[in-house]
């Protein structure tokens, strides 16, 4: 049997039963790993020899009957942004390229109080900036489906990594759809929780009001399992939520019937690749069929999504990356004074696309612009959000497609604009806060994985995950088989 | 439109050093992407409320308590330059 | 001329502003540190209810608005000591606003408006290498200091003197101590002021440019400083040269102020709301449950005081400068009804065997009670006014009531009839020469008898009464 294929779930049945142990599984991955990640590249770096360790600490406590929670001995594969204590946590850059995090993130204490492993830690875009991982400046990450696309970004190595079996489910992050692109390029469920529902501390900031840790799985099922380990408060993380965590597990059978399903029309359809158009008509036949009410409505300000966006997200970002100074960790380049120290380790540590958006974030809240720019964008955001939640008065989830297209080849966009404009179906979400989820459907003409995207109000993760394995049944209908 | 100037400018307080020829591609991408953006101001914000916090929430604080930290072996872990656990830095230029 | 001071407070808190690391002076470099306050990749603030509480005290001794909305902002600049490259401050809703206080110079009561109060976080401390900063090849940095909270006070250009404001900032330390919010140890660094200051040429409407100084570090520099400042730019106007709007630092050993940028460059710090810090809503019941808890302030206390226990200026001013001192003197007063005494004593002897015991009153063994009773024993004459000061040092050093340690002494008087007079009967008859000379109206002989017993009692006698005896036995 080959462990490294499965889905999260049935290894959890697997080692429940017995017939295997957590060494197995994690021994079974490090080999995939060996086997396929030169040619991949979703790792920067392997955890073996921990997470071997972590097996046969599981293997043990399960022999003792006190295993620590349903998942223990599961292994899991962290986006590079994730701090793991002891672990580099490079943010594909050349400015942390030396740094070791000495503290775990939330998440990854959670992981580790569940009982499971971490294999490594994967590729991504240099600080989360990026839809496709090219900006990584550490290494190329392939798209398992293709070698020649890009796995999408910024959480490329995670998405990469699952795709080709690295590792049962990862962990990535979403400040603008850096979970839910990848998931739609590499052909798995991608969930971008509500604001506030997993707690950020841990994971280095690129826009703080927009960052979102999410979970990359190979099933809607594997996703809800993943987000009820995460979802919850936590009371060093300001911006995480008090609130109640539902069961999810327990809504993803609740089927359709009477859900209130919304579509946008106008311009959030145009231009969008012919077959994730119709399965996008054919998804919404499937759900009416199924019980749920349709419902068309216009939101005409999302037109300004993109461009809100990237005004919120690289101010933010100007001042999140300004304490890499060469001071007290990472990269530093000797200079005279500290003033030619600063200039050069921040020259010399940043890729081009992070220095771009510097700069347009430094300039968005420069002195003279901040009202024009800045300012105005968080006041368009306030009308999107309320936007969202008046339409969510109408319906409980909206349907709609996640990219334009599946997976692109790289260096096909070498204009920053037109990378920009391949989230303009994903940043919606970050900017009102809302949960999404990407559900692969099928394959297009070249063989590469399209799906669609379920979005919800805040907190309705519920909602969003019973739509998503509806969609899932529609698409195992089509045919599509991971 | 911005200006090389206001380029240079914004690189300062970036404090990111750009070549000449960096500065002339940095200019004209700042330039489209401002352009992109500009259709922003078509949109009537008068009374509206900046959003700066996705989720709507307030007072979140902590009690008044002391927990130990990181080791100070730790703290200067990561540093490039550590002498007697101080981070060292070259010569201060005074107003950065 | 006008002048406005920019004053930094560490607040006195457990821990610091935005994480649980301690705020305590000293420590090993760097050993007082977490991500948070190193600022590192990932690390989220949180911030610290004592250190709101604490700002709004300050508010509220200071007579401001406290804001019912006020959220959190992001100071972005680079320097080395700043651990993210911004400082989380508050920008456009401080925390407080509109306030005053009320000082006093030579006897002149004076009131300066405080525009606002708002709370942010302190940086590291950079240690130099050479004498100063430009002479430095290298400077060490500490991070111990940063995250300590800090509030920020801002006044209005309300004071019109170098003394003036050196008054106002005594006041203004006053007032945060007697709230307990701040030590305020100007040589620890934990007030720090700066000032700008501009002066109105001679017959001109107009003020003139505005000049920044920077570093005084102590209530003395703030006057040296602003003294010398007036003096330069009257030299300058005094030319017809215009002064240039310029941030100077006060050089204390060589006693000038340099300028730190001459460049027409001002600091753009491009503040926006903190993301990671959700707003405060500071609402009424709070404010008020805080507002009960503040003591009087000094200068109210001070008039009360002169009012209510008749006694002089400095006195009260001694008294109410202090609020544990006050509490003290307020507390024997209730059982002891000489004030004037009561004051004189604190003032003169508790207060030097304090100082030679190095000892504040809070951590000394004397009790209002004890001084109280210590004052009765003279007052009843079971011991002198000398031996009452080495009562109260034995007090102070042990802790035992003054009645026991008089005893323990064998200090008290004896005033024992029976004892006196056999005293008496005793040095009488060992001189019955002077005996028979003061019987015959020798008047001085009786303070020789008196000095005799006294003598014999080894001091205890009761003069009074051996006086008392010693006419009547010479009378018989
Ligand atoms: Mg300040
Ligand atoms: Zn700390």
């Amino acid at each position: 049997m080959k462990l490294h294929t499965l889905e999260a779930w049935s290894l959890r049945d697997l080692i429940r039963d017995g017939s295997v142990t957590s060494t197995d599984i994690v021994e079974s991955f490090l080999d995939q790993i060996r086997a396929r990640d030169a040619e991949i590249g979703a790792y920067i770096t392997v955890c073996g020899e921990q997470a071997l360790e972590a097996a046969k600490h599981s293997d043990e406590r399960r022999r003792e009957g006190r295993t620590l929670s349903d998942w223990d001995g599961i292994p899991a594969a962290i986006k590079d942004n994730i701090s793991v204590k002891g672990v580099a946590n490079t943010c594909g850059s050349h400015m942390l390229a030396q740094y070791h995090a000495p503290y775990d993130a939330h998440v990854v204490s959670l992981l580790k109080q569940a009982g499971m492993p971490i294999l490594g830690k994967t590729n991504m875009d240099e600080f989360a900036m990026g839809s496709s991982t090219e900006f990584s400046a550490l290494k190329t990450t392939r798209n398992p489906w293709d070698r020649q696309k890009v796995p999408g970004g910024s959480s490329g190595g995670s998405a990469a990594a699952v795709a080709s079996h690295q590792a049962p489910w990862a962990l990535g992050s979403d400040t603008g759809g850096s979970v839910r692109e990848p998931a739609a390029f590499c052909g798995l469920v991608g969930i971008k929780p509500t604001y506030g529902r997993v707690s950020r501390r841990g994971l280095v900031a690129f826009a703080s009001s927009l960052d979102q840790i999410g979970m990359l799985t190979h099933s809607v099922r594997d996703g809800a399992a993943l987000l009820q380990l995460l979802a919850g408060h936590d009371e060093l993380d300001s911006t995480s939520v008090r609130r109640e965590v539902p069961s999810y597990e327990s809504v993803l059978g609740a089927g359709a019937s009477g859900l209130r399903v919304g579509l946008l029309g106008g311009a959030s359809q145009q231009g969008l690749q012919p077959e994730i158009h119709e399965a996008l008509e054919q998804a919404a036949c499937f759900l009416a069929d199924q019980g749920a009410e349709i419902q068309e409505h216009a939101f005409p300000l999302l037109d300004k999504a993109i461009e809100t966006y990237y005004l919120v997200a690289t101010a933010e970002a100007s001042s999140n990356l300004a304490r890499y100074d060469g001071v007290r960790y990472g990269l530093r380049v000797e200079g005279s004074d500290t003033g030619e120290m600063f200039r050069r380790t921040r020259s010399e540590g940043f890729g081009p696309e992070v220095k771009r958006r510097i700069m347009l974030g430094t300039y968005a809240l420069s002195a003279g612009y901040y009202e024009a720019y800045y300012r105005k964008a968080q006041q368009v955001r306030t009308m999107i959000r309320d936007g969202f939640l008046e339409l969510f008065e109408k319906v409980d989830v909206l349907l709609g497609p996640t990219t334009a297209a599946s997976a692109f080849g790289f260096g096909e966009k070498p204009d920053p604009l037109q990378m920009y404009l391949t989230d303009i179906y994903t940043v919606p979400a970050n900017l009102a806060g809302l949960p999404a989820i990407h559900v692969p459907v099928g394959l297009d003409h070249g063989g590469l994985p399209i799906g669609l995207q379920i979005t919800a109000s805040p907190f309705a993760e519920t909602n969003a995950l019973r739509s998503a394995a509806v969609l899932e049944t529609f698409a195992r209908n089509r045919g599509w088989n991971r | 439109m911005i200006s090389r100037e206001e380029v240079e400018r914004t690189a300062a307080l970036a404090h990111l050093t750009l070549t000449d020829q960096e500065l002339e591609k940095m200019t004209g991408e700042l330039a489209s992407i401002l352009d992109a953006v500009s259709s922003l101001q078509e949109v009537d914000t008068s009374a509206v409320v900046p959003t700066n916090h996705a989720v709507p929430l307030e007072n979140v604080m902590r009690r008044d308590e002391q927990k130990p930290g990181l080791s100070r072996d730790e703290a200067v872990a990561n540093g490039p330059d550590v002498v007697q656990s101080f981070f060292r830095v070259p010569r201060i230029m005074e107003e950065e | 001329m006008i002048i406005g001071l920019e004053i930094h407070a560490e607040l006195s808190t457990r821990s610091k502003i935005f994480c649980s690391c301690s705020t305590a002076f000293g420590g090993e470099p760097n050993s007082r540190c977490c991500p948070v306050c190193l600022g590192l990749p990932g690390a989220l603030p949180l911030l610290n209810e004592t250190a709101v509480e604490y700002g709004i005290l300050a508010g509220l001794a200071l007579n401001c608005t406290i804001s019912v909305e006020s959220k959190f902002d992001r100071k972005n600049y680079f320097y080395p000591d700043l651990p993210k490259a911004y400082q989380i401050s508050q920008y456009d809703q401080p925390l407080c606003r509109d306030g005053w206080v009320e000082f006093e110079l030579e006897q002149e009561l004076l009131h300066a408006g405080v525009t606002r109060v708002h709370l942010e976080e302190e940086a590291g401390k950079s240690i130099h290498s050479g004498d100063n900063i430009l002479g430095s090849d290298y400077s060490s940095i500490d991070y111990n200091r940063a995250g300590i909270p800090l509030i920020e006070i801002v006044t209005e250009p309300d004071l019109r003197s170098p003394a003036q404001a050196k008054a106002f900032l005594e006041q203004l330390k006053r007032t945060l101590q007697y709230i307990d919010v701040s030590d305020c140890k100007m040589e620890e660094g934990s007030l720090r002021c700066d000032a700008n200051i501009s002066l109105r040429p001679q017959g001109g409407r107009a003020f003139g440019t505005k000049v920044e100084i920077k570093n005084l570090n102590s209530f003395r520099a703030v006057e040296r400083a602003l003294d010398h400042e007036v003096q330069r730019q009257r030299n300058v106007l005094e030319t017809g040269a215009a002064v240039v709007q310029d941030t100077r630092a006060w050089n204390e050993a060589k006693g000038v102020t340099v300028s730190m940028r001459s460049k027409e460059e001002s600091h753009d710090y491009r503040y926006f709301p903190e993301p990671d810090l959700p707003p405060l809503a500071v609402n009424q019941v709070w404010v008020e449950e805080l507002r009960q808890s503040l003591p009087e302030m000094p200068l109210p206390k001070r008039n009360r005081i002169m009012e209510q226990y008749g006694l002089g200026r400095y006195a009260s001013d001694f008294l109410a400068n202090s609020a544990i001192w006050a509490d003290f003197f307020e507390c024997a007063a209730k059982q002891y009804g000489n004030y004037k005494v009561l004051c004189n004593w604190l003032m003169g002897d508790v207060s030097r065997v304090l100082n030679a015991r190095q000892e504040e009153l809070p951590q000394s063994r004397l009790t209002p009670a004890a001084l109280v009773e210590l004052l009765r024993l003279v007052d009843d004459e079971i011991i002198s006014g000398s031996q009452a000061k080495d009562v109260l040092e034995e007090v102070c050093a042990t802790g035992r009531s003054s009645k026991q340690v008089t005893a323990d002494l064998g200090m008290e008087q004896i005033s024992d009839e029976d004892e006196l007079t056999a005293m008496v009967e005793e040095v009488l008859a060992a001189h019955p020469e002077q005996a028979q000379r003061c019987r015959e109206g020798e008047e001085r002989l009786v303070g020789y008898f008196v000095g005799q017993v006294m003598k014999l009692s080894r001091g205890q006698a009761n003069p009074k009464r051996v006086n008392a005896l010693l006419r009547q036995k010479l009378q018989q």
